[in-house]
């Protein structure tokens, strides 16, 4: 067997980053299944999933989420596609443009957006959760772009084009049938991304008054601590698939891929 | 939010020369007019209404008396706060992440240690929010499984002075997210330490800290303190953690910002306004740093 060569200090490090990681996951999952002094169950579990606003809130998270995915993805791809195949030269300001939704933090994002549609007719796009989806849109650019860029680099989108325009393809055909096959890892990693921003996203939503998922992990944290810890495991869950989903996804396409989105 | 990508393998397209497909470059431009006009109507325009709402009075009239309150010590505390809880994070996250991430990737390490790693630094740093500051109450909190451990050995640490609910707790907490993003963010610059060149310096006769001091850290120095400033950012953007965490009992900024929009506690709503604008204009800033950081960090990627 082959002997590993690390010194006693890299072992101290190697077990403080593990327990740093682990210590909080396992009070968590202990405090989520006490159930009584000394007595465990999945008790605060069924709590939780009996309640109907669990399902509901859940359910919005989620649609949301598929929305935010969709329009991401009409608005990025085409264009993505476009500039680099006709416009090369805004590469540089597409690279600038994704950088800037970490400048204006959530938070301020929220407030911005509050100003921008607090005026007549578009105040009426803030009644609907469309606009959350709208905003996540933002949130999720920088790892949309990072992710499809590196998808689109990895293939000769060019030659692959010009073979298809020779078959007589028009645009929309090459880019459903061409384009989206060979970028689909790409695209399957920045939509797992996505969803995982949007499940746990707080700061906007709650702002903006809507009842996501994590505004209803709030809102039971308030009075029901025990539960409350069995939302943080479900969460923690969730985050855990979407990651996963990444890593098995890379795998495939031998590239690494965006990995952190981030809804602190 | 911060990223972390590496670049694919492949080699970027070569740059066309000439309209290599058809022509037409006024009607080439239309193509990117709506994911432009989406940019401006979704963040650029939002940004904008923040700084000049800033300098507004609620009318509509020109003031610099917003930007005069928020340098009051209610506000200024509120910055230096978050600031300093920002620094305090990234210097801890920034410093236990590179430990971390040294002792994994290192020769010598499993290859499956890494693996182990990277997906758990995946998980950790986008896992935050209102269920990090539960899980953290679950663990330090007054009846956390830490805290009972700790008391059942008769140490308390809750009647020695600790508290979650405040700087340190909060701290703790962030860390938790911070160190592994640390880990993403800075192990490919770690793997990109030639062996050869720790292999001349011994050969030269260096010591492993003469190694470290003349060579491996002035090398890594820009990649490091870029990490440290995406962690600043990542730390003093945050706001639901914090939330959840301290509430009221922090003078943080974006709390402020939150409380300035969810009540009528501030007489004037420009406030938030420049609180906010404020925020922008500093990870602005730090954000500036970290692309020279990383102009320089380029040089030793070749």
């Amino acid at each position: 067997m082959r002997r590993f060569r690390l010194s006693p200090w890299n072992y101290l490090w190697i077990i403080v980053g593990a327990a740093y990681f682990l210590v909080p996951l396992w009070g968590t999952a202990e405090f989520s299944l006490e159930t009584g002094i000394g007595k465990y169950g999945f008790s605060n579990y069924a709590t939780i999933l009996q309640d109907p606003t669990f399902k509901t809130d859940f359910l919005l998270s989620l649609k949301i989420a598929v929305e935010t995915v969709i329009i991401s993805l009409i608005l990025m791809v085409p264009t993505m596609f476009w500039i680099e195949l006709k416009l090369p030269r805004l590469k540089p300001v597409m690279d600038f443009i994704a950088v800037l939704p970490f400048v204006v933090p959530p938070i301020t994002l929220a407030v911005g957006i509050l100003h921008v549609f607090n005026r007549p007719i578009l105040s009426l796009l803030l009644a609907d959760e469309k606009i959350l989806a709208l905003t996540y849109v933002v949130l999720a650019l920088p790892f949309t772009y990072r992710s499809l860029d590196a998808g689109m680099r990895a293939i000769d989108l060019r030659t692959l084009t010009e073979a298809a325009q020779s078959v007589g393809a028009g645009w929309v055909t090459i880019l459903i049938r061409v384009v989206i096959p060979n970028i689909r890892f790409a695209l399957l990693s920045a939509i797992f991304l996505t969803m995982t921003l949007v499940m746990g996203e707080y700061t906007i939503a709650s702002l903006m008054l809507f009842n996501t998922f994590p505004v209803y992990i709030q809102y039971v944290g308030a009075t029901q601590a025990q539960p409350a810890a069995a939302l943080s495991m479900i969460s923690f869950g969730l985050t855990w698939l979407g990651m996963l989903g990444i890593l098995v996804l890379g795998r495939g396409v031998g590239q690494r891929q965006t990995v952190v989105g981030g809804a602190h | 939010m911060v990223s972390v990508t590496q670049e694919a393998r492949a080699e970027p397209l070569p740059r066309p020369t000439g309209r290599l497909l058809s022509g037409g470059l006024p009607l080439a431009w239309l193509g990117v007019v709506p994911f432009f006009l989406y940019v401006t109507l979704f963040l650029l325009l939002p940004a904008l209404s923040l700084i000049v709402g800033a300098f507004q009075t609620e009318s509509g009239s020109l003031t610099l008396a917003n930007v005069n309150s928020i340098l009051q010590p209610q506000f200024t505390d509120a910055y230096k706060t978050s600031l300093e809880l920002s620094a305090v994070t990234a210097l801890s996250g920034g410093i236990l992440g590179l430990l971390v991430a040294y002792s994994v990737v290192r020769e010598g390490a499993p290859s499956w240690l890494r693996a182990v790693f990277t997906t758990f630094s995946g998980v950790a740093a986008n896992f935050a929010g209102i269920p990090l500051a539960f899980a953290f109450i679950a663990t330090l909190g007054v009846t956390g499984i830490v805290t009972v451990f700790l008391r059942d050995r008769g140490i308390d640490i809750y009647s020695d002075g600790f508290t979650l609910y405040h700087f340190t707790g909060l701290a703790i907490t962030y860390t938790y997210f911070q160190f592994p993003l640390m880990i993403l963010i800075i192990t490919p610059s770690l793997d990109g330490l030639r062996r050869e060149w720790r292999e001349a310096a011994t050969n030269l006769g260096a010591s492993t800290w003469q190694f470290w001091r003349m060579v491996g850290l002035p090398i890594l120095l820009p990649a490091l303190l870029g990490a440290m400033v995406l962690l600043f950012g990542n730390a003093f953007a945050a706001y639901a953690t914090a939330y959840a965490l301290v509430g009221g009992t922090l003078n943080l900024v974006p709390l402020l910002i939150g409380i300035s929009m969810s009540s009528d506690l501030f007489a004037n709503p420009n406030l938030g306004d420049a609180l906010a604008a404020g925020m922008i204009v500093i990870i602005a800033v730090a954000m500036l740093f970290y692309a020279l950081l990383m102009r320089r960090a380029a040089r030793w990627r070749r």
